[in-house]
């Protein structure tokens, strides 16, 4: 395996390979990619653990994300802060969740994270406008966002709460075909 | 969830400082440095870990009342798997108590040694005195800690909190795996995780990835039904080796054309020696001919039935529409998507597929003018009729032509002429599918069910012409065997002529040698077939090829470069670029296969070639489709599940191997050429093969087994298994169903909102 490295020690370097779905390389290769965005920030030597966080404009102008409606969303549920200013730990965090081996579970409970705008744990109707509204670039009117958002409560909810929980939001997105292969981001 | 996170980093921050001291002395002995930064409550820093109530037992040998008491009131208080907590704020109070100790090192080194024999010491107390069920229990902690350790990715949990479980666990599980005397357990355990972790580093981290992501990802899963390239590769395989060992003992092999060497080279049926029993190996060719066409089709058989099998399992409830809005909502953004102009397309296709989707949940309500709707519906089919008709006599038309211009002889026709037959089958391959979609306009149906007719009349179209072309293919069998009858019928009058000839006294008759290379030869029917086989894919690739650089390559580059002179929008109007088909691209990719199973017996490398093909064709495609195309504006699976294209792909293998077994089992094969050469049926091989290299009682065995009054009942027994498996399946659904419907009704019912939440808090 080889200690070249002297950016992380061997104990940290073993802890985030069972804590995430990387290898040793993948990790240091994130390492670069994290540094890359705001070299004077990220110090070389994590053996300190330093409390580095590089806000959320870097991480959102990041090629895999600057396209991605939900950027702002899926850096705020990682990061610590829950303002979208993400460390390192947060970072890799991020990207082991979305790489495709991470399980459908798993993927899931972030999901919802994700598509619930106003962090109550539950996706109501303000969150399904939020959501519909980002897919579409507002081209939908109103009467339209309003039914299609109708209608994913009528479908999804099972305890007939009028908003889904987490669990309505599983059951539903475990029998997706395509939502392993949509909820991926390749790095 | 932001507030809890807050305050265990606030905590964590705390002991994060403690780490660059302990970590450089390595796991265990972190455990006792930590223990001695803390001083006298080094101790209980062990104790938090132990979980169940015999814990009690322990701890009375290890420590004094003090200690105890505040070890079970946070017990109390927070119950399993909440002892970090506690840690963490002691921590906190030990880091200043641990600032003041900083300098002396040496000391602490010696007091290191004392604990550290302690701890040793007390290890041993511990298996002492604990009783054999406390010790099974303990061992079931060790176990559910280091199942913990193996599950701790998939825990929803940030990495910060997830690096100091992992640190705990593997601390508890160490030491008391030690307790428990399993000296080898820790490195048992530190064997699995660096086989884990090398069995899952193996495919990933070496190869170094783009990281912006194609634009056409989505698109290019499908498209990678490129599969069949394996199925190929391995039928080239069986093919191939099969080829090369008998490849030595080619010098028993005939007359040897130049012109028209390929005929003769390896590639076709021709080639092949009759000869028994070939080489030293005793290698029998022409069973092993046999067995290698059979097995490939039984092969190709079990793979498609099984990647059949386990698509529908994976795929569960089949095509479910119940969930229709919510997947279009939440799985409808790919995260892959790294490119502006793809991004813009993809928020383009999903208002669209909402708005359709809006449009037919309005119009199910609605239904309107049934009449004209049927009548439209008839009229199209019987214009899709039309066309498959005129296009199978056209085939016929032309295939009798071709025979006509081959009786006056080749060298008189045109290229065109020549080629006639397997361009106007490519011409019809590529024209009627386009018919066939602006017929389909009239029909008005929903677009998934619109594809799944266009699919159906593409896959009859193709059918048609293969079949019309196999037919007219019998009756140039049939015109070849007329010529081997007056073949066979000269060489024995030229060979009686030639001992006629050269005998004049009749007893001491010096053997005539003929030179093989003389005897004229007899048509090879089979080489024939083979050969018009590789023609027609030879002939159909090079369309395919033809195709994408006129039709997408030119038109994209007319496109781009005409537009700045032309009255409208070229690239918002027509023509526009073209788009990337996947369903007619995948279609093509099957009927490409079911045009090798068809021939594979009668040209043996045809797979092959085909590997190489699909090869050229993939990178091509590739390169085009970056290059000159847009994704497809509405992307409509034919099918919620992946079983409509294998489902297809098993009707064409059916149907492509029909042809090849009824020649197999009807038509003898020809006297001269080939390894069944002289047979009276192909398979009078296998006959052979059983009478001569198998002891006698095996022969009597299969004898009695294929007495058809055993196989016509072992039939019939399996129809009624087929009857009886579909009809439990049946069953099955109807019980799955009814459990669906009857868990959402328990749900709603039975648990208020708050215990479900809490019911998936455990679960995680």
């Amino acid at each position: 395996m080889g200690n070249k490295q002297t950016i992380f020690t061997a104990e940290q370097l073993d802890a985030y390979q069972d804590c995430t779905y990387f290898t040793r390389k993948e990790i240091l290769r994130l390492f670069d990619r994290y540094r890359d965005l705001a070299p004077q920030l990220v110090p070389l030597d994590y053996t300190g653990q330093p409390d580095v966080k590089l806000p959320y404009e870097l991480i959102g102008s990041m090629p895999e994300l600057k396209d991605n409606p939900f950027r702002q969303r899926i850096a705020e549920v990682f990061s610590e802060d829950g303002e979208g200013n993400m460390t390192l730990d947060d970072f890799l965090d991020m990207f082991s969740v979305l790489s495709e081996m991470a399980p459908r579970d798993l993927k899931a409970y972030y999901a919802f994270k994700i598509y619930d705008f106003n962090n109550d744990d539950f996706i109501c109707q303000s969150d399904l406008v939020k959501t519909l509204n980002k897919l579409t670039r507002n081209e939908l009117t109103e009467d339209e966002v309003r039914m299609v958002c109708e209608k994913v409560i009528d479908e999804a909810d099972l305890d007939n709460d009028g908003r889904l929980s987490l669990e309505d939001f599983q059951h539903m997105i475990v029998r997706a075909p395509d939502f392993l292969s949509t909820f991926h981001i390749r790095i | 969830g932001n507030e809890r996170r807050k305050g265990a980093s606030r905590a964590e921050e705390g002991e994060s400082q403690t780490r660059p001291e302990r970590i450089d002395r390595g796991r265990r002995k972190r455990t006792r440095s930590h223990q001695d930064t803390k001083g006298s409550e080094g101790d209980e820093e062990v104790q938090p870990k132990i979980q169940s109530g015999r814990a009690a037992k322990t701890r009375k040998h290890t420590k004094n009342e003090k200690t105890r008491k505040k070890e079970e009131e946070e017990k109390a208080e927070k119950g399993e798997g909440k002892e970090r907590h506690g840690k963490r704020k002691k921590t906190s109070a030990s880091k200043k108590e641990r600032e003041e100790v900083g300098g002396k090192h040496t000391m602490k080194e010696k007091a290191q040694e004392v604990k550290r024999k302690n701890i040793i010491q007390q290890m041993n107390c511990i298996h002492n005195s604990l009783s054999s069920e406390e010790l099974e229990k303990l061992k079931e902690a060790v176990d559910e800690r280091k199942k913990l350790i193996q599950a701790l990715r998939g825990k929803p949990w940030p990495i910060k909190k997830k690096c100091v479980i992992l640190r705990e666990s593997q601390e508890f599980v160490e030491k008391y795996e030690g307790a428990l005397g399993k000296g080898k357990g820790r490195k048992l355990y530190a064997y699995k995780v660096l086989m884990s972790k090398a069995l899952m580093g193996r495919p990933y981290g070496t190869i170094p990835r783009k990281t912006v992501p194609r634009a056409e990802a989505t698109s290019a899963m499908d498209f990678a039904v490129l599969w069949d390239f394996g199925v190929s590769c391995i039928i080239t395989l069986t093919l191939t080796t099969s080829c090369f060992l008998q490849w030595p003992f080619h010098a028993t092999f005939r007359k040897m054309c130049f012109q028209g060497y390929a005929q003769y080279s390896v590639l076709f049926y021709g080639y092949y020696n009759n000869q028994r029993a070939v080489g030293w190996l005793k290698f029998r060719m022409p069973l092993s001919y046999f067995l290698v066409g059979v097995g490939t089709v039984a092969y190709s058989y079990m793979v498609v039935i099984r990647t059949m099998a386990r698509n529908a399992n994976e795929s569960g409830v089949g095509d479910d529409n119940s969930f229709n809005f919510n997947w279009r909502m939440f799985t409808s953004w790919d995260y892959l998507i790294g490119n502006p102009e793809t991004a813009d397309n993809k928020f383009a296709s999903i208002t669209t597929s909402f708005k359709e989707a809006i449009l037919e949940e309005q119009e199910s309500q609605k239904d309107d003018n049934i009449h004209l709707t049927r009548f439209l519906r008839v009229l199209a089919n019987f214009l899709v009729l039309c066309c498959l008709a005129g296009s199978g006599y056209l085939i016929y038309f032309v295939v009798r032509r071709s025979q006509k211009f081959a009786l006056d002889g080749l060298e008189n026709h045109t290229w065109w002429e020549r080629n006639e037959v397997n361009m106007v089958m490519s011409l019809l391959g590529m024209f009627c599918p386009m018919l066939f979609d602006v017929i389909s306009a009239l029909e008005n149906y929903h677009p998934r069910v619109a594809l799944q007719w266009q699919l159906g009349r593409i896959f009859a179209l193709f059918l048609g012409n293969l079949y019309t072309f196999i037919i007219a293919l019998m009756d140039e069998i049939n015109l070849k065997r007329e010529e081997e009858n007056i073949i066979k019928f000269n060489i024995t009058v030229w060979e009686a002529s030639l001992f006629n000839g050269t005998v004049s006294v009749n007893s001491t008759a010096p053997p005539v040698t003929i030179e093989p290379a003389d005897v004229p030869r007899g048509p090879c029917w089979e080489t024939m077939v083979g050969q018009e086989f590789v023609r027609l894919i030879i002939s159909d690739t090079m369309t395919t090829y033809i195709t994408l650089l006129i039709g997408d390559f030119l038109r994209a580059v007319l496109v781009r470069f005409l537009n700045y002179c032309w009255c409208w929008d070229l690239e918002a109007g027509f023509p526009s670029y073209s788009e990337f088909d996947v369903s007619g691209n995948v279609l093509g990719l099957i009927f490409n296969q079911g045009m090798i199973w068809m021939g594979a017996f009668y040209a043996p490398c045809l797979p092959a070639l085909n590997v190489l093909r699909l090869h050229v064709s993939m990178y091509l495609q590739c390169w085009a489709v970056m290059c000159c195309n847009v994704p497809q504006e509405r992307v409509f699976k034919a099918s919620g599940s992946n079983n409509f294209y294998m489902a297809m792909l098993l009707v064409i293998l059916f149907l492509s191997t029909l042809p090849a077994i009824y020649t197999i089992v009807t038509i003898p094969p020809s006297f001269d050429c080939g390894p069944f050469s002289g047979k009276q049926r192909m398979f009078d091989v296998i006959q052979e093969t059983l009478e001569s290299d198998f002891p006698a009682w095996f022969g009597k065995v299969f004898s009695y087994a294929s007495n058809p009054g055993l196989v016509l009942p072992f039939m019939l027994l399996m129809v009624l298994a087929i009857y009886y498996l579909q009809s439990t399946s049946k069953s099955y659904k109807e019980a799955n169903m009814e459990l669906k419907k009857k868990l959402q009704t328990v749900v709603q019912n039975m648990f208020p909102p708050l215990v479900q939440q809490s019911c998936f808090n455990v679960y995680f």
